[in-house]
């Protein structure tokens, strides 16, 4: 039955990774303020991107979840991955 | 393990809803994706005008909505912990928080996009025209993408609404709660398309 799959996640948990997130949201409101030109947007994208695996794995359940929603996940990000690079061998190379 | 308390007349399938919702939630992804890779085209087209215009948005503003929807990220999650111990009042309080917060995120929203309005700047604005192609083009994005975004506010709060009720009369409880799950994976993909949206436009100038 369902059961099986459904772990329930303490409260604590999830408590914790609120702090880590507004931690990171912090740490990138900081970064972009200093004028660090071009290390901000790198630095802003990849917390973003650490931002939206947290909230993929904890609050979404992917951790807990079978391995086909996390092959399915990971296949979608590397869809638009994929999207971004060969927009920009064409926009890079004009 | 107590055995699920089940009727004869009960068609459910909760792995199959699950899977239903992450497929949307995919689609919605690969859709975002494709305004993402328009506004990354645009920004290394027009790179001054995108840094000038992005200084024209509020930080404070921004930063306040991300922590909002973090926390209304959090109070949805622990709805799900909640109602699998049976505790309802606490269920009940934690969506109540998601809706408020939420509601919270759309009356900044409005401040923001009237403050804009009011000094000239809309899609198609005469003084948008004025200023040349770069600006019209990262307020159009911006308009666009974040209106969209609160589209999908709106449609979350009413799904919110929804599951509210649901576990108010007991439809929705311990052993039957995929409906109340699935509303929270959407609640949870219109904060992950904000981490987005928000450095993209109010960080990164």
């Amino acid at each position: 039955m369902s059961d099986k799959t459904h772990h329930i996640v303490p409260y604590r948990t999830y408590g914790l990774i609120l702090v880590l997130l507004l931690c990171l949201t912090g740490i990138s409101v900081a970064v972009t303020q200093i004028e660090l030109t071009r290390w901000a947007m790198l630095v802003a994208l990849l917390l973003a991107s650490t931002k939206s695996a947290i909230v993929l794995a904890i609050f979404m359940h992917l951790k807990f979840d079978q391995l086909v929603y996390k092959v399915m996940a990971i296949f979608v990000v590397l869809v638009v991955l994929a999207v971004f690079v060969l927009t920009f061998f064409d926009y890079g190379f004009r | 393990m107590p055995e699920p308390l089940l009727h004869h007349d009960e068609h459910r399938d909760d792995e199959a809803s699950k899977l239903g919702i992450w497929l949307f939630i995919f689609t919605e992804l690969l859709f975002f994706g494709g305004l993402f890779v328009t506004y990354a085209v645009y920004r290394y087209a027009h790179r001054e005008a995108f840094h000038l215009a992005a200084q024209e948005l509020d930080v404070v503003v921004g930063t306040i909505n991300t922590v909002i929807l973090l926390i209304s990220s959090m109070t949805i999650a622990m709805a799900t912990t909640s109602i699998q111990k049976k505790d309802k009042r606490t269920t009940l309080i934690l969506i109540w928080i998601t809706l408020l917060l939420a509601l919270v995120f759309l009356v900044n929203k409005y401040f923001e996009w009237s403050g804009k309005i009011g000094h000239g700047i809309w899609p198609g604005s005469p003084l948008l025209e004025e200023l040349g192609r770069g600006d019209t083009l990262f307020f159009g994005l911006y308009f666009f993408m974040t209106g969209l975004h609160a589209l999908h506010i709106i449609i979350g709060m009413v799904i919110i609404v929804v599951v509210l009720v649901r576990v108010q009369k007991d439809r929705i409880t311990f052993d039957n709660f995929q409906l109340l799950e699935n509303g929270g994976l959407y609640w949870h993909l219109v904060d992950l398309i904000w981490i987005f949206l928000f450095p993209l436009f109010y960080l990164i100038t």
